[in-house]
């Protein structure tokens, strides 16, 4: 399966957009990012970018005020997750241009669509920028 | 701030998202979404809400449940925005249903009319939004309802709409492969579109299939290498190349899809040397993504049938990973190593250094996956080192799912290769005092199996050493002050049976401990019930060896607790242990001998021992027994009771349990285990040790020489070896049935010594380095290379014959290496045995500017060498890509380009095109100062004032 969520989280550990690709329940999800938060946060720049938790590995990533954290499990090629992030964010900065913790707040739907295009079913599908976001500006255009 | 249009916000939620924002606590944020429930509630539900402020609504339902909340109240508004006709309305609606709601929700009914109808729009962008819900939303019942239009979606015209089709085609597949078992050609047929997008969703299902059917896809092996190789060469539309690699995640994908179905194959694997060697080259090892590429190189490799030049460039890429400064890199090439030294363990060696870096390094992350390549890497010589290290860090950790993880793989490396008894006992106290209730508790039984047992062979004199000093070590544990009920049990058995056997220690102070244990852990019934047992073993021996009982106080208000338990095991236990006490010496001899406990007892189910009684009344006129079956005039009441069932069918209802079914005389044992082992089931694991039945079979004596002892499986793991799982269910045909006394028996060749084995010998060691750091390099890496390098013909017999033999006689044979140290050693067979006979693994002696000119040919060259077939095969493969070629760069957005036109942005201006990404993305924007100014006066002017805690908000991520 590959990717399980994707969540982008700041310093404060309150939670800016959460994506899960297998269903948990709202109890499971509050705990599980209550503790991953406070696994990463507590880690410096140094150390490893990925942190094992329960069966889950947990690829994250600081942008300024922001983490973007995946959880994969054990078979996922580490780096290559943790570039996903980058293209992620390189993808919702050429959108937003330079953005920032407060476009996604505001925008949140957008940063939505732009995963689903990106990941199904909990696998990487699309890295073209232009393929990612070409719906998204269509939908703007028609609105 | 970026693009608005069309995506209105009102005041209201601007200022939502800002006091969300800007909330300092939990608690002040729970305090805000409480009161925007109740805003929404009040809301939501009001007549005539126009369809913006609608979308909106829901998105703040969308937040409301992000921050925990629930907002269930809100879902059927989100399930009737599906319907609305404008797109992104729409859109939001299905993104809401797919957050809220899980596939067996019972508002996705609802929700299955509206996706069929969307999957029939002419807008392409309508159905891939329906394809996103399906994707997220059908379950195995709902599959019918959707399949044919999803299968009809394929052939769309649109590329993006065929994307998603294949992908809600890989989610059925995976809700249910039955559903779709008829379709997976059209994976396949799919994997050949001209568009590099379906392509690449098109390895996910592929990938999925593979995993569970390898040999059904073979015959693909041409065509991924082919779409690789012109993935490689830039083949592929730019848009798809991210950090100057060309579409690296099609690559990686195409890379693990190679890796199974090269697997154990050599043929197809000769088809992929070219590929992967070019990959090797081309990969740009200084940015993350040319890494995360060679990686997935590294774990092809390691997972194909093997090639030197490949292995070599593999190890070459993980030296790099492991001299790196980042944590990142040196996690990688860990793992990498964890894969390579399968096929070539000599690698390992040369990184002794890093390995142990990083083992010590205060990163967590990074000190588990070294834990994970050390636990691959284990063999007797270095067990004990490895062991060591993996408890100590068990101490350190709180986090009860590692803790397990590492905790049985302690155990498992400790049955594997325990040099010695002695060693093993110390080590599972360990592990028993730190994750008692973690680990299983056989692990327990196993481990009084072993001091029950003893060396056995030719040594009582080690053997009670042993039990003493496993006496004095738990009498001192016993001071710690919360144990594993586990851990508990060990020691009242083991005090019980060998507490006071040498002498050392007095009864009363032994009981008084055994009645601390039953007082301080009064909860735990199974730890009073054994402590009851063992205090009934103590007065048993003191009273068979003639010497005076006298219970001690605290004893005896103890057993009068007990006798009134509500326990009846415990009950039961206090009343035998009354029993015995009054009972004369000899009598208690020959029901409680001492040190006993691996003696079998036979039971006489027959009752023999009467028979002279029997003949004696008889002959003084007694009437002879009738079995009940065969009395008359008996009141059918009567058979409610009876033992026999033969008769008791004509009656509707029986009130007796079931006779247990019967063992039936199998001869499933393998043959190689014959020779040393008999198995005797083992009927009940819990509490088999603790009554003693009143026949013995006497003295089996379990010295020198016994080999009608047996050894006792049942489905226990066995110790020294190789796990096996014996059959559980075996009996020797004779018609008493032997029950077992101590906790399982092992027969004579699994003896061993105390004599402490040579761990450490001297080996080469590198200079410049700290003398700790290269002792535990030694242990760890080098232990082996001179002791085993001896064996070399026979052992390689050993390891190329086949599993059983091999299984066969490792319990013995990895004891002779602690025993035997001078002798050739015949050494389990191990893959991941460093030291094995004939490699030379001084790396040094390699020259390693020959490995690279080596690295540096033509690979062609190579491939042809191994195979002529290959590159042949190569040429002839069709050209599957060549299609991407005729449109370089344009193809994606050939048929929008007109509507795009005019907002899209150039292509290239925001390529962040660089090798490492801040510098990067610094150096193509510049400070972004006057843009987060911008931003902040635009949100000012929709009066939203950005309070000074968060001016983080505003802060560029890329910055």
């Amino acid at each position: 399966m590959g990717i399980r969520f994707i969540l982008m989280v700041n310093k404060q550990g309150q939670t800016r957009l959460a994506q899960y690709y297998e269903w948990l329940t709202l109890e499971e999800r509050r705990a599980l990012e209550g503790e991953i938060v406070r696994k990463c946060l507590a880690r410096n720049e140094q150390q490893c970018s990925f942190v094992e938790h329960r069966n889950y590995k947990i690829v994250y990533r600081r942008y300024a005020s922001l983490f973007f954290l995946v959880g994969v499990d054990n078979e996922e090629n580490e780096l290559a997750i943790l570039e996903f992030i980058h293209l992620l964010v390189e993808t919702m900065d050429r959108h937003f241009g330079n953005v920032c913790e407060l476009d996604i707040m505001f925008h949140l739907e957008k940063a939505h669509f732009m995963l689903e295009e990106m990941v199904m079913n909990g696998s990487v599908v699309e890295t073209s920028k232009a393929n990612i976001l070409s719906p998204i500006q269509l939908m703007e255009k028609a609105s | 701030m970026g693009s608005q249009g069309g995506f209105y916000q009102s005041k209201e939620f601007l200022d939502l998202v800002k006091s969300i924002g800007e909330a300092r606590s939990k608690a002040e944020e729970d305090r805000i979404v409480l009161g925007e429930i109740d805003t929404l509630k009040r809301r939501i539900s009001e007549p005539d809400i126009p369809k913006r402020k609608m979308k909106e609504y829901i998105i703040r339902l969308v937040y409301v449940e992000m921050l925990g909340h629930d907002a269930s109240f809100g879902y059927i508004h989100a399930v009737k925005m599906t319907h609305d006709d404008s797109l992104l309305v729409k859109r939001t609606g299905y993104l809401a249903v797919t957050l809220f709601l899980n596939e067996d929700h019972d508002l996705i009914i609802l929700i299955v009319n509206t996706i069929q109808k969307d999957l029939k729009s002419d807008n392409y962008l309508v159905v891939c939004a329906a394809l996103n819900a399906v994707c997220k939303l059908i379950n195995e019942e709902t599959i019918p309802a959707v399949l044919p239009q999803v299968v009809e979606l394929l052939a769309h015209p649109k590329e993006a709409v065929r994307k998603k089709a294949i992908m809600a085609l890989h989610r059925f597949y995976q809700k249910s492969p039955s559903s779709v078992s008829h379709l997976v050609s059209n994976f396949r047929k799919r994997l050949c579109d001209n568009d590099p997008g379906v392509m690449g969703a098109t390895l996910c299902p592929l990938f999925d299939l593979i995993t569970i059917d390898v040999n059904s896809y073979k015959d693909l092996v041409i065509s991924f290498v082919s779409i690789l190789k012109q993935v490689a060469e830039r083949r592929l539309p730019k848009a798809y190349d991210y950090h100057q690699m060309p579409a690296p995640f099609i690559q990686i994908k195409l890379l693990k899809i190679l890796a199974l179905l090269g697997s154990g194959d050599k043929q197809a694997s000769e088809n992929m040397y070219t590929v992967v060697g070019d990959i090797f080259r081309k990969c740009d090892s200084s940015s993350n993504i040319g890494n995360a590429v060679l990686y997935e190189c590294i774990c092809c490799v390691s997972s194909i049938y093997p090639n030197p030049k490949l292995l070599e460039s593999a190890a070459d890429a993980i030296s790099r990973f492991l001299k790196s400064d980042s944590h990142n890199l040196r996690y990688m090439g860990i793992d990498a190593l964890g894969r390579l030294i399968k096929i070539s363990p000599e690698i390992a060696e040369q990184h002794q250094l890093a390995v142990i870096d990083c083992l010590e390094d205060p990163d967590d992350t990074l000190k588990r996956k070294t834990f994970e390549l050390l636990y691959k890497m284990t063999k007797s010589t270095n067990v004990e080192v490895i062991v060591d290290r993996m408890i100590d860090y068990t101490i350190s950790i709180n986090d009860n799912h590692y803790k397990t993880e590492i905790a049985s793989r302690c155990v498992e490396l400790a049955e594997q290769f325990a040099p010695s008894n002695q060693w093993f006992i110390q080590t599972m106290n360990k592990v028993f005092e730190h994750a008692g209730d973690l680990v299983n508790i056989k692990v327990a039984h196993n481990l009084m199996r072993l001091i029950a047992e003893g060396f056995g062979e030719d040594d009582d004199t080690a053997d009670s050493q042993l039990r003493s000093s496993a006496v004095d070590s738990y009498l001192h544990i016993l001071g710690e002050p919360k144990l594993p009920s586990v851990f508990l049990q060990v020691i009242c058995w083991v005090l019980g049976e060998y507490g006071t056997a040498d002498g050392k220690y007095s009864a009363s102070f032994i009981t008084g401990k055994l009645c601390d244990v039953a007082e301080a852990y009064s909860n735990d019934e199974t730890v009073k019930a054994y402590a009851v047992t063992a205090l009934m073993k103590i007065y048993a021996f003191e009273i068979a060896a003639g010497r005076k009982v006298d219970m001690l106080p605290e004893c005896q208000s103890l057993m009068e607790e007990f006798l009134a338990s509500h326990s009846t095991d415990l009950q039961q236990r206090a009343y035998e242990l009354q029993a015995v006490i009054g009972l004369d010496a000899h009598a208690v001899e020959s029901i409680m001998p001492s040190d006993a406990s691996c003696e079998d007892i036979e039971v006489d189910k027959a009752l023999s021992f009467l028979n002279g009684y029997i003949q004696d009344s008889i002959e003084k006129g007694a009437q002879p027994y009738i079995p009940e079956s065969e009395r008359s005039g008996m009141l059918n009441i009567s058979k409610f009771r009876n033992q026999d069932h033969h008769e008791a069918s004509s009656h509707g209802l029986r009130f007796e349990a079931y006779e247990l079914p019967k063992q039936t005389v199998q001869s499933r044992i393998p043959p190689a285990s014959l020779a040393s082992t008999e198995l005797v089931p083992v009927p009940e694991p819990m509490y088999v040790s603790e009554s003693y039945p009143t026949t013995t079979v006497s003295s089996a004596s379990s010295d020198a020489g016994s080999t009608e002892l047996k050894l006792r499986l049942d489905g226990v793991q066995k110790k020294w070896g190789r796990q096996t799982h014996s059959p559980a269910t075996s009996t020797s045909s004779t018609t008493s049935q032997k029950t077992v006394n101590g906790i399982t028996q092992v027969d004579g060749s699994n003896t061993s010594n105390s004599r402490t084995r040579e761990t450490y010998e001297s080996r080469k060691q590198q200079v410049e380095i700290t003398p700790e750091k290269q002792k535990l390099a030694a242990s760890l890496f080098g232990g082996s290379s001179k002791t085993e390098k001896k064996p070399a013909t026979g052992h390689k017999i050993s390891k190329s014959s086949s599993y059983m033999v091999e299984k066969s006689h490792v319990p013995k044979s990895s004891m002779e290496i602690a025993s035997e140290k001078k002798a050739p050693i015949q050494q389990p067979p191990d893959l991941l045995d460093f030291g094995e006979p004939t490699v030379q693994s001084n790396a040094p002696s390699v020259d390693p500017f020959k490995e690279l000119e080596g690295l540096l040919e033509p690979t062609t060259e190579v491939a042809a060498a191994k195979n002529h077939s290959s590159t042949a095969a190569a040429t002839k493969s069709p050209d599957i890509m060549g299609l991407y070629t005729e449109t370089p760069a344009g193809i994606h957005n050939k048929d929008d380009g007109d509507i795009l036109s005019g907002l899209s942005n150039p292509p290239g201006t925001h390529m962040l095109g660089g090798t490492t990404r801040t510098q990067v993305a610094q150096s193509s924007k510049g400070p972004n100062l006057k843009d987060s100014l911008q931003k902040d006066a635009l949100v000012r002017q929709m009066g939203v004032t950005p309070s000074s805690p968060n001016p983080i908000l505003f802060k560029d991520l890329l910055g």
